[in-house]
C-alpha cells in the first residue's frame, strides 16, 4: 500500500527538531532510518500528520569512546555499528548481534536510536542494551537524563520517552577482557525478526560464571532480564546441573506469549535451548580465549 | 523557528548520472517516484514494507529499500538503479550468470537481487553458499529455492576471488 498524505520538514538542528515538535506535538513523529518507520506508513498503522527528518543531525551520528563509556550516537547507522573496530572490541555483544538485524540494505538505513526508540519487542538492540546495562541518553529542549536500559524499555512499543523528548545515544560500559559474550536468535529466515533471541554477558573464571546477565527477547513484551536464571547460574561451579537449575528457573523469569506461528510453550522450549546454547559458547569462549 | 512542514517539495538530486528536479508529495517513497515520475520501472514493488527486496536501489553508493526510504529524502543525492548498473561490472558480471544459469525463477525479484548481490561481490566474493543465502535472504519475495540464482551468485563470487588471488 502507499503511504496516508504526510507533511514534512527537515531540520537543520537540535534546537529546531524541538520547535517542530513543539509546533506539531503528538501530530509528528520523528524520521530516523525509517525502517520500521516508513513500513508502518506504507501498511497505514501509523497515521502521523508530521515527519520531522532528523536525518541532517550529523552531530547525532558516531561511535565515540570515553571516560570509560562507549557511547553510540542515535543516528549511527547499524551498518556503521556492524563494521565499527571500537565496537567489535568494547561491545562484542553488539557485534555479535549486528548481522541479526534485517538485511544489508535495511542495516545501511536503520539507525541506533531509532531502534532503540521504537522498542520493537524481538529486536536485537534492546535486549543488548538490558544485557550490558547500558544508559539510554535522552534529550528534551533544556535537560538530558539518562535512563538504564531495563527502566527504559516498558513494555509492548512502549519506553519511558516523555513527549517533546528524543534519544540522542546509548552509553556502554566499556568490556573488561574477563567478560564474554554470546548472541544467539532464532528466526524462520535470516534476518526476521527473532521468534526468540538470547543476548548473554558473563565473567567465567575458574569453572564458575559470575556477574551473569542473560537477556531475552521476542519473548515478552519488552527485552527482560532472567534474574533466576542468572542467579542459578552464578550459584555452583560450571556443569549440567547448573544449566538445567538456570533452564528451570526460566518459568519464573519469563512470561511469553503464543502467537500465529508459536505457542507459548515452544517459545519457553526455545528458551531453554537458547540458553543452554549461549552458556555452552560462555564458558567455551573462557576455555580459548582469542 | 523552524521551517514548516510541508506535503510537497522540490527536491534536487541526481538519477543514473542526470539531474533530475521535480516537486514531489511528501508521503511518495522513492521507488514510486522512480517508476511514476520517471519511468524507470526496472526496480520493483513487492510487499511496499521491506521485506521482499525487489525494490532494492542505490542511494548515494549504499543498496537500499527503495520502498523505505522517501523521495524527499534523495534531495541531494545520487541514485542508482538496475537500469543504470549495466555497465558496473560487478552487475554485468551477474547479469550474464543468472542468463547463463537461467535464474530468472518468476523474475519478479531479478533486478533488487544482482543490486543485493553487486553488493556481495563487491565486499566479499570469497562468500559461501551459506554466506550468499544469508545475504540474499532479503531479496527472498514468493518464489521457493533460490538454487540457481545461489549458483550464479558463487560462479561470479569464484570469479572475483581466483581473481585476486591470481
Amino acid at each position: 500500500m502507499k503511504a496516508p498524505p504526510v507533511a514534512y520538514v527537515k531540520p537543520a538542528s537540535l534546537a529546531e527538531v524541538f520547535d517542530a515538535l513543539d509546533r506539531y506535538g503528538e501530530d509528528a513523529r520523528l524520521l530516523a532510518g525509517g525502517q520500521s518507520l516508513l513500513a508502518a506508513l506504507n501498511l497505514r498503522l501509523a497515521p502521523p500528520a508530521v515527519l520531522i527528518d532528523i536525518n541532517g543531525l550529523d552531530e547525532l551520528a558516531g561511535i565515540t569512546l570515553g571516560g570509560g563509556v562507549l557511547r553510540i550516537g542515535a543516528l549511527t547507522r547499524h551498518r556503521t555499528v556492524e563494521h565499527s573496530p571500537d565496537i567489535a572490541r568494547h561491545a562484542p555483544l553488539i557485534a555479535q548481534a549486528m548481522p541479526h538485524i534485517a538485511h544489508p540494505a535495511i542495516r545501511n538505513r536503520g539507525t541506533f536510536g531509532g531502534s532503540i526508540a521504537f522498542a520493537d519487542p524481538a529486536a536485537e538492540l534492546p535486549a543488548c542494551c538490558v544485557a550490558l546495562d547500558a544508559s539510554i541518553v535522552v534529550a528534551s529542549r533544556h535537560a538530558e537524563r539518562r535512563i538504564p536500559a531495563h527502566a527504559f524499555f516498558r513494555g509492548l512499543y512502549e519506553t519511558a520517552l516523555e513527549p517533546r523528548e528524543i534519544v540522542i545515544a546509548g552509553e556502554f560500559p566499556i568490556a573488561q577482557p574477563t567478560l564474554r559474550s554470546a548472541f544467539l536468535e532464532l528466526a524462520r529466515r535470516h534476518g526476521d525478526y527473532a521468534i526468540a533471541g538470547i543476548a548473554a554477558h558473563a565473567r567465567y573464571e575458574d569453572k564458575r560464571f559470575h556477574d551473569v546477565r542473560l537477556a531475552f527477547f521476542g519473548l515478552g513484551p519488552a527485552p527482560r532480564l532472567a534474574t533466576g536464571a542468572c542467579a542459578a547460574l552464578e550459584s555452583e561451579s560450571y556443569s549440567d546441573t547448573v544449566v538445567r537449575a538456570a533452564q528451570a528457573a526460566l518459568e519464573h523469569d519469563l512470561a511469553p506469549e503464543g502467537d500465529l506461528y508459536q505457542t507459548a510453550a515452544t517459545k519457553m522450549h526455545l528458551a531453554r535451548v537458547l540458553t543452554a546454547r549461549a552458556i555452552a559458547k560462555l564458558a567455551a569462549h573462557a576455555e580459548s580465549p582469542l | 523557528m523552524t521551517a514548516e512542514a510541508r506535503e510537497r517539495i522540490e527536491i534536487a538530486l541526481n538519477v543514473n548520472g542526470s539531474g533530475v528536479r521535480r516537486t514531489v508529495p511528501a508521503r511518495q517513497h522513492l521507488v514510486d517516484f522512480l517508476r511514476e515520475a520517471l519511468g524507470l520501472t526496472g526496480s520493483h514493488l513487492g510487499c511496499e514494507h521491506g521485506v521482499c527486496g525487489a525494490c532494492t536501489v542505490r542511494l548515494n553508493g549504499e543498496i537500499v529499500r527503495g520502498c523505505l526510504v522517501l523521495a524527499v529524502q534523495a534531495d541531494g543525492g545520487e541514485v542508482q538503479t538496475i537500469e543504470g548498473l549495466a555497465g558496473d561490472a560487478h552487475v554485468g558480471a551477474l547479469q550474464h550468470a543468472f542468463h547463463e544459469r537461467n535464474a530468472a525463477q518468476c523474475g519478479y525479484c531479478t533486478p533488487g537481487m544482482l543490486i543485493a548481490a553487486a553488493e556481495l561481490v563487491g565486499r566479499n566474493p570469497a562468500a559461501d553458499r551459506a554466506a550468499i543465502r544469508a545475504h540474499i535472504a532479503g531479496n527472498y519475495c514468493r518464489c521457493t529455492g533460490y538454487h540457481a540464482i545461489v549458483d550464479a551468485i558463487a560462479a561470479v563470487c569464484r570469479e572475483r576471488s581466483d581473481a585476486r588471488s591470481a
